[in-house]
């Protein structure tokens, strides 16, 4: 805390004025919206709406699309997170081991953040189309008939790849940090007591990685939830038969497109209640790594 | 260097090559398919070469080529696009500077209370409320406009976070010396505390000039008029696999031009990056 301050009294609310109006606007408004919804129901023709209590939470809950949809999400992010992950910490060690280099890597290797989510699953979709991608094309050739468009997990392997392509940069770089913050002294130790690479790797540096690790694992499942929106929408559109509609795409399916103002809003709030799960999740992990460090 | 082992070394070098065709490849392989003709990308396999229309390309999907297809030209979208990127990265940094600077450097009733609800806006994404907040940005008017693509999305905590963060740990004595020279505090922010966070400030343009650039649903919702689009959602609606007269060389080179100017910032600006993402995580 600082203990040295201005003694000003009215300039200290018109600094904050701006983002206090933005985030009650954009932020506390809709978010009691939709709170506010979620135990609403307007009649079919849409002219007068009820409370009805949590039916709405009951109802969603009960509904066998939302399960799927839940499971979908689930299955996803596990693999999007594992696949990202595996690959970036091997790219990782494979940075720490390298004498010269490094930068040249690291600077070729950061491309997929910049790229956007939908972007980055256009472009595995131009690779992968069964019309008119090189690859489906050698896929088909080699006897494997692979279809996205009409087979539900051919499509969830293509998202998850596009996902997870798309978040290699940001593990990678999280992995080499953790890998320079490992005190050299430990693995030169190991190595005078006989330990070869690979022990070393398993013995040492990976369970000092776990913070990282674990960190990388929440951000990835943050990441899975919420910011693949646009890979879904532009590669599968939730299909085929809603083998890869995740609950964020199913939100906006419900809320846009089916206009069922009830149902989305309970999603919302239930999504909601997620987010503050995982990040106070994070936090009390984050308090654990300060005293790690 | 623990030994000397140059295989383990060459092992390295072989996977972190390997690393980079996988990382890099699909972002070529558009860059070759935005140089050639159409009927050339639709019939697999694709050479893997640049062919020779590149010039043409370009110049024929700047020319009107684009705006044939979606109604809204090239230039107007990359325009929006840099627009908005600039807007959510400029505006947050410039808001959360402020707040942060009230919450840190001033003590007034409410000032908790101001902290948290900011705070609390670090745990749900735009993703999550997009239905109440796409009816406030209705109710607004602000439907097609820039301020209804770039305000929601300025209502963050991360900056401020970063900011009070940091503002914590400038010694009280810079600001004890500022007070007895008898600045007030608007020249301390300007003489003290912006240079001092020049470093931050660049990492965190980084961070959410990115992040404005690559937005996908906001932009999808609040944008009617395909004048208003930003060129991710305008490749969206060029995209069309069941349409035989989807031009895909224009596809291609829209989809190139909305992949380079995010990652030219981010290996031009890499040092301030890496250390943005790193820290603003932590």
């Amino acid at each position: 805390m600082q203990r040295v301050v201005f003694p000003n009294k009215i300039l200290p609310y018109i600094l904050v004025a701006p983002q206090i109006v933005l985030t009650i606007v954009f932020f506390f408004w809709p978010a009691s919206q939709a709170l506010y919804q979620s135990v609403m129901r307007e009649n079919p023709f849409g002219l007068k709406s009820g409370f009805v209590g949590l039916a709405n939470f009951s109802a969603v809950l009960a509904d066998g699309s939302y399960l799927n949809s839940l499971q979908v999400t689930v299955i996803f992010s596990v693999l999007t997170a594992l696949l990202s992950m595996g690959l970036a910490l091997l790219l990782a060690t494979a940075a720490d081991r390298v004498v010269r280099g490094q930068t040249f890597y690291r600077t070729l290797l950061i491309w997929p953040y910049a790229v956007a989510p939908a972007v980055a699953g256009m472009l595995w979709l131009f690779m992968f189309n069964p019309a008119m991608g090189t690859f489906a094309y050698i896929l088909r050739r080699n006897g494997f008939y692979w279809d996205p468009l009409l087979n539900g997990n051919h499509a969830m392997v293509l998202i998850v790849v596009a996902a997870a392509w798309k978040q290699i940069s940001y593990n990678f770089l999280f992995f080499v940090a953790g890998l320079q913050a490992i005190p050299k002294s430990l693995i030169e130790a190991a190595a005078i007591d006989g330990a070869r690479g690979t022990r070393r790797f398993w013995t040492i540096v990976f369970p000092l990685l776990a913070p990282t690790t674990f960190f990388l694992l929440v951000v990835n499942t943050v990441y899975a939830f919420f910011d693949t929106f646009g890979i879904i929408h532009s590669v599968t559109g939730g299909g085929p038969a809603k083998a890869t509609e995740t609950l964020v795409y199913k939100v906006y399916n419900d809320g846009f497109v089916n206009l069922n103002l009830g149902s989305s809003a309970a999603q919302s709030v239930i999504l909601m209640a997620i987010v503050v799960a995982l990040t106070a999740f994070q936090f009390r992990f984050v308090e654990r790594r300060v005293h790690y460090g | 260097m623990i030994e000397k082992r140059p295989i383990s070394n060459l092992i390295g070098h072989l996977m972190l090559i390997v690393g980079i065709i996988i990382v890099v490849f699909p972002i070529y392989y558009t860059f070759v398919a935005s140089s050639l003709t159409s009927t050339e990308i639709v019939r697999p396999p694709m050479p893997l070469a640049p062919g020779g229309r590149l010039a043409e390309n370009y110049g024929e999907a700047l020319a009107g080529g684009v705006e044939r297809v979606v109604g809204v030209s090239l230039e107007r979208l990359l325009f929006n696009t840099f627009v908005v990127a600039i807007a959510i990265a400029v505006g947050k940094i410039v808001i959360s500077f402020l707040s942060a600077f009230a919450i840190v450097f001033f003590r007034f009733p409410l000032r908790m209370a101001f902290f948290w609800m900011i705070f609390i806006t670090l745990m749900l994404p735009v993703e999550v409320r997009i239905l109440p907040t796409y009816k406030v940005i209705v109710d607004l008017g602000l439907i097609d406009t820039y301020a209804g693509l770039t305000l929601p999305l300025m209502a963050s905590a991360t900056a401020t976070f970063l900011f009070r963060q940091f503002f914590l740990t400038v010694p009280g004595e810079l600001v004890e010396a500022a007070r007895i020279d008898n600045a007030g505090p608007f020249r301390f922010m300007r003489d003290i505390l912006l240079p001092l966070s020049k470093t931050n400030i660049a990492a965190l343009f980084v961070i959410l000039f990115i992040y404005g650039w690559t937005q996908y649903l906001w932009p999808l919702l609040v944008t009617n008029d395909s004048r208003m689009n930003t060129i991710i959602i305008g490749l969206r609606k060029m995209v069309d696999f069941a349409d035989a007269s989807t031009p895909w060389n224009y596809v291609m080179v829209t989809a190139i031009l909305a992949i380079i100017p995010p990652v030219v910032v981010v290996v031009l600006m890499q040092r301030w990056f890496v250390k943005g993402l790193v820290e603003t995580e932590k």
